[in-house]
């Protein structure tokens, strides 16, 4: 059974500049110890389809559409109390900014034992031991002395494992990372990526990771799924993506990469920028920017599937590989 | 060889907090404080030629931006010596400072902090050049728009405000406003990192454009190896205050000298590799109010020896033109394998 299945999700903010449709129409599923790479620009509503797993979406946005299987049960529709039993417990979130997760005024060991007794009746000192078993886990040194420190003592890289650790502390079936390496030097992203790697390995935890990072993602994930203007547009293993792309955003997308070129050839670029959530242009989001857009575009491109391969677009560039 | 457009030798550049009267108070009943200093820049000798890319790399925190603006003039530099066009910059008269800052922008890497909110992208981009006399009042509409079209923005939002422009858009602005004043040497401070890949691309294009139309020089920074690569012709890597390698690009990517910047390159994450096996430098960046003893990076090296620790290394041609301060190179071609060895039992 796989962990987590989303089918044709919709979620749309209500303002006064009309109907924003951040995640239009989103459906895909993780396995069981299975990391899914969720890959888009700034305003593709990656980051909602997170929020809306967990149930975050605040007013004015809410959930129109879709369903949002976990285990088999849909997620959509339920009451905050039963959210809050979920998240943290079953479901975890890791932000790009670990700031934004922990609290500055209160001591790690007073925030990871208030996690642990959310959800699990034990006493303070077993509170604590799981605490710290969590910081060992993520790779804190001393983590029994750690554990008094407050978050401004950590550096950035260091925050970032503390804020995994509190992720891990129920052993979730499903942790969504949302850019959670964006903000740190490439050592430390990769003391991370090297940490997360395990403990999905070892834990059979599934995972999505949220990011704008090819190269990342190529390097952590099973299957991607790359985002454009709230939809995915191209899904699959990351080898079919990424060796035979057929999408032209995700090919845009691969050749705008300054590594994936020799030195001094300019970069092909994708003309223009994403479109306003607020005002779409009909058919195909991409096709104002798209160099293999024709007039069949504006109308709707439906999914097509070959094995595990999905895309959506009329003019699939089957041969353009970069 | 070409004279340096800019270099800098043996230059420096410390942070200093002073004790507050509280501590200065305390330190009468014996609490023993001391003022802080941080060596953000440290003893850095550098050489930029007219028209070539020098690539700065370094993680946060490790100078590589205050390095940037002691070049550019923003800060004064602590120790050591500037050049420009093989003048010492300190001896210049104040026209000629005047001039030699002029001809060095800076280019950062939050549009929205460096542009001012309350003025208009023509008023942003046609004050500097009227301050200093470059264009007639009448003529700087003319100026900006001929500016804004050569960045790709459309004239006709002279009038509009930074807010009401997309962030590679606001990148754009910056880069007009640093080109109003007919610099020769532009310093871009992590100026597309913030930016998505597909925008990014679009200003790195922008950026070679206008060398190739300009002559311009640049000092890249960035913490982005395949950024560097792309845009370089010349790479350097800085730890701690210090520069631990320098080569020509293609020299620098096919035969990296220096164990930070192998690790480095081991860790740049590219499309290619498919589920790798992360294998992390250990530790992290030293803090640099107290960096280790001798070489900065021993503490993190995986070959790091006793001599390490003790004497800092010295920048060292081991190449042709290519530099780096590894104690390594100095030991018998044994050693490096050896002391591999050692540390992996």
């Amino acid at each position: 059974m796989t962990t987590l299945t989303i089918e044709n999700l919709s979620t749309q903010f209500f303002s006064d500049a009309g109907i924003a449709k951040a995640v239009d129409g989103v459906s895909l599923s993780v396995g069981r110890g299975e990391i899914l790479g969720l890959v888009g620009e700034s305003g593709s509503g990656k980051s909602i389809t997170g929020f809306s797993i967990l149930g975050l979406v605040d007013p004015p946005g809410r959930i129109t559409d879709g369903r949002i299987l976990f285990q088999g049960e849909d997620l959509v529709g339920r009451s905050e109390r039963e959210m809050r039993a979920i998240r943290g417990k079953k479901i975890a979130m890791i932000f790009q900014d670990p700031m934004m997760t922990l609290n500055p005024v209160l001591s790690i060991e007073t925030q990871m034992v208030e996690t642990v007794r959310a959800h699990d009746k034990v006493d303070k000192a077993e509170a604590r031991r799981r605490a710290i078993e969590a910081l060992g886990l993520v790779g804190i040194p001393s983590p029994e002395e750690r554990l008094a420190a407050y978050p401004h003592q950590f550096s950035g890289g260091m925050r970032q494992r503390v804020a995994i650790a509190i992720a891990l502390l129920h052993r979730p079936d499903l942790i969504i990372a949302d850019e959670p390496t964006t903000a740190l030097d490439v050592t430390i992203q990769s003391q991370i990526l090297f940490e997360i790697q395990k403990l999905s390995q070892s834990f059979g935890m599934s995972l999505i990771w949220i990011s704008h990072d090819l190269g990342v993602v190529a390097g952590l994930a099973d299957k991607i799924a790359v985002m454009y203007a709230g939809r995915i547009v191209e899904s699959g293993s990351v080898d079919t993506v990424l060796d035979n792309p057929v999408h032209p955003y995700t090919i845009g997308l691969m050749r705008s990469v300054p590594a994936n070129l020799e030195r001094g050839e300019p970069l092909a670029t994708i003309p223009g920028m994403a479109p306003s959530p607020v005002n779409r242009p009909s058919g195909c989001p991409f096709r104002l920017r798209c160099f293999a857009a024709t007039e069949i575009c504006a109308s709707e491109p439906a999914e097509t599937i070959a094995g595990d391969h999905a895309w959506r677009c009329f003019h699939p560039q089957a041969e353009a590989a970069p | 060889m070409t004279q340096p457009l800019i270099e800098a030798r043996e230059l420096s550049k410390r942070f200093t907090t002073r004790l507050d009267i509280a501590e200065r108070v305390a330190n009468l009943f014996g609490a023993g404080l001391e003022e802080r200093t941080v060596h953000a820049v440290d003893g850095v000798s550098l050489a930029i030629r007219p028209g070539e890319v020098l690539g700065l790399v370094g993680e946060s925190g490790c100078g590589k931006s205050t390095l940037g603006r002691v070049l550019a003039g923003i800060h004064p530099s602590s120790s050591g010596d500037v050049f420009w066009e093989g003048r010492n910059v300190a001896e210049l008269s104040a026209a000629e400072t005047r001039q030699a800052q002029l001809a060095a922008q800076m280019i950062f890497q939050d549009p929205m902090s460096s542009l001012n909110p309350r003025k208009t992208v023509a008023q942003a981009i046609g004050e500097a050049p009227l301050a200093h006399g470059m264009v007639r009042r009448g003529d700087v509409a003319a100026m900006v728009a001929d500016l804004m079209e050569r960045v790709g923005l459309d004239p006709s939002y002279a009038r509009r405000y930074p807010h009401q422009f997309s962030g590679g858009q606001r990148q754009r602005i910056g880069i007009a406003r640093a080109l109003a004043v007919q610099p020769r040497f532009l310093i871009c401070d992590e100026s597309v990192s913030a930016l998505d890949v597909s925008i990014q691309a679009q200003i790195l294009n922008l950026f070679m454009d206008l060398r190739a139309e300009l002559g311009l020089t640049y000092l890249f920074i960035s913490h982005d190896l395949g950024v560097v690569k792309h845009i370089s012709d010349r790479v350097a890597i800085m730890y701690l205050g210090r520069i631990v390698e320098s080569a020509d690009a293609d020299e620098f990517f096919a035969r990296p000298n220096h164990p930070y910047t192998q690790a480095l390159l081991a860790e740049m994450p590219t499309v290619k590799q498919r589920r790798r096996v992360f294998q992390p430098v250990k530790g992290e960046i030293p803090s640099p109010l107290h960096p280790p003893s001798g070489c900065h990076f021993h503490p993190r090296c995986p070959y790091a020896f006793e001599h390490c620790r003790i004497e800092r290394p010295a920048l060292r041609e081991i190449a042709p033109g290519h530099v780096s301060a590894c104690h390594l190179n100095d030991a018998p071609p044994t050693a490096r394998t050896t002391n591999a060895l050692h540390e992996t039992t």
